[in-house]
């Protein structure tokens, strides 16, 4: 730094005087998630060991970015979530999404299917195809993919309490394709820990439903060397109303926790580490959540280095999906959202997202329209081929403001970690309830800032004129419900139920043995077209129920 | 993280307006709802959330037992228009018509008509402040023919 004589302020100084001599505007300079912002971030703000924060794209600590060229190289895979009605119809937004460029599928499930229920449930009544699509056997899955070669496709669905028997129906249904599980590629969800955290769909108790999925990581490690057996999840923390620190690390302590269960049953850490996967959200806080996605490689790098002595250089990389924020979506004034996800898409991007979903204007109504999902698409296309920011690697790197951020999210979740070991670990926090605590707060706080005006929300609590245009929404075929029903009626009684019923009983009983891998058996299952409901069942008749205490 | 403190040592007045925050059917979605149950009991209501997944048949049991002046029904799946006719209708079969019934959540606009001719009091979409929530329920409950 040059040396300024003793009667001369540095510039910095004069600055500083000359700001400080400027009314600010009267409104909170803090992050969505509340972190004070600085008027000005400086060489100062940078790490002392920048080179070594920071590195190089493709090397430790992978602040830069996961792979050498990262978009120079190849974009980022534009993945949009569908899912509603019957497996038909979804396999045709499925064949639509492709032809408009789309390059992998993303696969969205009813609620019943989530909870593990048949369509016949009463506790399904009404919700049959509403929120994605309707899923009861395996007869359901094949139609879902039908006309896609699944060897070439990569397929991500979103399940987590049933994802075992999930996986199973995709493996059958590929098999009779003629596709072998070694060729399949693609992501399940299967973060069972984040839905007693904030999504809440389960179907067992924590200790049973955290074996079911070591059975399924373990059994995917041996026969899906393609396959991603978990998404570890952000998304849905944030959702709830997380502060992006707290989405950070929940998440990360999940993974860590998923890791140290697998090490437990002697798998060694390179065997299945370098296919786990991340799912983080994407708010409307730009240069957080940028900061949030570099300090998350840095984290898991650095963690997967040196608490579990990983060898491989591919189990080190954080590689992530993300998604825009839907809880900041408004109902009033719609159109605004397509501005909203926008700016938090090219976030994702500039944070060094693998893929991407944009979601739709109209979603804070009801599902999507076909036209608002295209808008969504094209919304990644616009970012990808017109602003030229996926013409250089990590762009913000070396600015101070986002480095100084990605230092602070960074040192928030070592926090974080500190008091959930403090707890005895991550499975004994979320039976605490400490992050539903944490998040329920910070869910409250903000809505406190936007009830009061501190914090501007465009179209609801300010620029409130204008509102009065209709929004053409999806509307869902009443008559889906029956259809359904009667499919899985067709398929009940087209089965051998012995074959079933006696698959369901060595279910059971492996569930009771410790130490047996229940895939197989869910395979077999599968392979009797037992329904999703019955599998749930027998396994419940087993493990028991979830019931929540509820912390608010 | 600082917290607000819900307010569990006031006196517990009779008067005290009685709410069940209700989560039917399977939609996890309990952000809403959470913040809804707070903001009332930190606006002095006496505030019972039944928690998620819940049966019509489970909160009608609620209201009945909690002896509830209100009920907000939270629903983000696209189900209200089974739900909601189920859980008045049961209320009905009770014999109770003067709670007052109000729906939060993802709902369509043109929806909101149905609902409120089914005996629905008001509809809260996204973005509802929750005082305009608060201000409804006083003045609704205060509304109502004396007990």
């Amino acid at each position: 730094m040059a040396q300024t004589p003793d009667d001369e302020q540095s510039p910095e100084q004069d600055w500083r005087e000359a700001f400080e001599a400027t009314p600010e505007r009267e409104v909170p300079f803090t992050t969505l998630s509340g972190t004070p912002v600085e008027p000005l971030y400086t060489e100062a703000d940078l790490p002392d060991d920048v080179a070594g924060q920071i590195g190089f794209p493709g090397q430790y600590p992978f602040t830069r970015g996961v792979y050498p060229s990262m978009y120079r190289g190849r974009l980022w895979t534009m993945r949009q979530f569908a899912g509603f009605g019957s497996a038909e119809e979804t396999n045709e937004r499925f064949h639509y999404l492709l032809d408009h460029g789309q390059t992998g599928l993303s696969t969205a499930f009813d609620m019943p299917s989530l909870m593990g229920h048949d369509s016949d449930s009463p506790l399904s009544l009404g919700e049959v195809g509403r929120e994605g699509v309707a899923v009861d056997t395996v007869e359901d899955m094949t139609t879902l993919y039908k006309g896609i070669d699944l060897g070439e496709v990569s397929v991500s669905m979103t399940i987590n309490g049933p994802a075992a028997i999930m996986l199973a129906y995709y493996v059958v249904a590929a098999e009779r394709d003629g596709v072998p599980p070694q060729q399949l590629a693609g992501t399940i969800q299967a973060d069972i820990l984040k839905e007693y955290i904030a999504q809440k769909e389960w179907c067992f108790p924590i200790d049973p439903a955290m074996r079911i999925m070591g059975d399924m990581i373990e059994w995917c490690s041996q026969q899906m060397p393609r396959w991603h057996p978990v998404s570890i999840s952000g998304y849905h923390i944030r959702e709830a109303g997380s502060t992006a620190a707290q989405e950070l690390a929940f998440t990360l302590k999940d993974g860590l926790t998923y890791i140290e269960q697998a090490v437990e049953r002697g798998l060694d850490v390179d065997d299945f580490a370098p296919r786990l996967s991340f799912f983080f959200n994407a708010q409307i806080d730009f240069f957080e959540e940028i900061a949030k996605y570099r300090a998350a490689r840095r984290i898991w790098a650095r963690e997967l280095k040196e608490t579990f002595g990983a060898k491989n250089p591919k189990s080190l990389l954080m590689r992530f999906h993300t998604q825009t924020a839907g809880v900041s979506l408004t109902a009033q004034q719609p159109l605004n959202n397509v501005v909203r996800t926008a700016i938090e898409a090219l976030a994702g991007v500039l944070g060094g997202t693998q893929s991407l979903h944009t979601n739709s204007y109209d979603e804070a109504l009801a599902l999507p329209t076909e036209d608002a999902v295209r808008l969504a698409l094209r919304t990644q296309q616009i970012i990808a081929d017109e602003t030229g920011v996926a013409s250089t690697i990590d762009p913000l790197g070396g600015s101070y403001f986002v480095e100084a951020l990605t230092d602070k999210i960074e040192a928030e979740a070592y926090e974080y970690f500190k008091k959930i070991d403090e707890l005895g670990g991550m499975v004994a926090a979320v039976k605490a309830n400490y992050p539903q605590r944490e998040i329920a707060d910070a869910s409250y706080e903000l809505q406190q800032e936007i009830d009061s005006g501190r914090r501007v929300v465009v179209g609801v609590n300010a620029y409130t004129e204008g509102d009065g245009g209709q929004t053409a929404l999806h509307r869902s075929d009443p008559a889906m419900e029956r259809g359904q029903v009667d499919r899985l009626n067709a398929v009940r009684a087209g089965r051998d139920s012995a074959a079933v019923e006696s698959s369901l009983a060595k279910l059971r009983e492996a569930a009771a043995r410790e130490g047996a891998n229940l895939m197989p058996l869910l395979i077999d299952c599968t392979r009797t077209d037992a329904s999703e409901g019955e599998i749930v069942q027998a396994l419940q008749d087993v493990f028991g129920r979830y019931t929540e205490s509820p912390v608010f | 993280m600082p917290r607000t403190a819900p307010n569990m040592t006031a006196a517990t007045s009779t008067q005290k307006i009685r709410v069940v925050v209700a989560k039917p059917g399977l939609d996890g979605h309990d952000r809403g709802a959470k913040i809804i149950a707070r903001a009332l009991r930190d606006a002095g209501m006496e505030v019972i959330y039944t928690g998620l997944h819940q049966t019509p048949e489970q909160i009608v049991e609620t209201i009945v037992q909690e002896d509830a002046d209100a009920v907000g029904l939270s629903i983000l799946s696209g189900a209200h228009m089974t739900l909601v006719p189920k859980i008045v209708e049961l209320l009905r079969a009770q014999g109770i018509d003067d709670v007052v019934v109000t729906v939060g959540g993802t709902i369509p606009a043109d929806d909101i008509p149905q609902l409120k001719e089914l005996g629905v009091a008001a509809v809260f979409t996204p973005g509802a402040p929750t005082q305009e929530i608060i201000d409804f329920l006083v003045s609704a409950v205060g509304e109502r023919e004396p007990r």
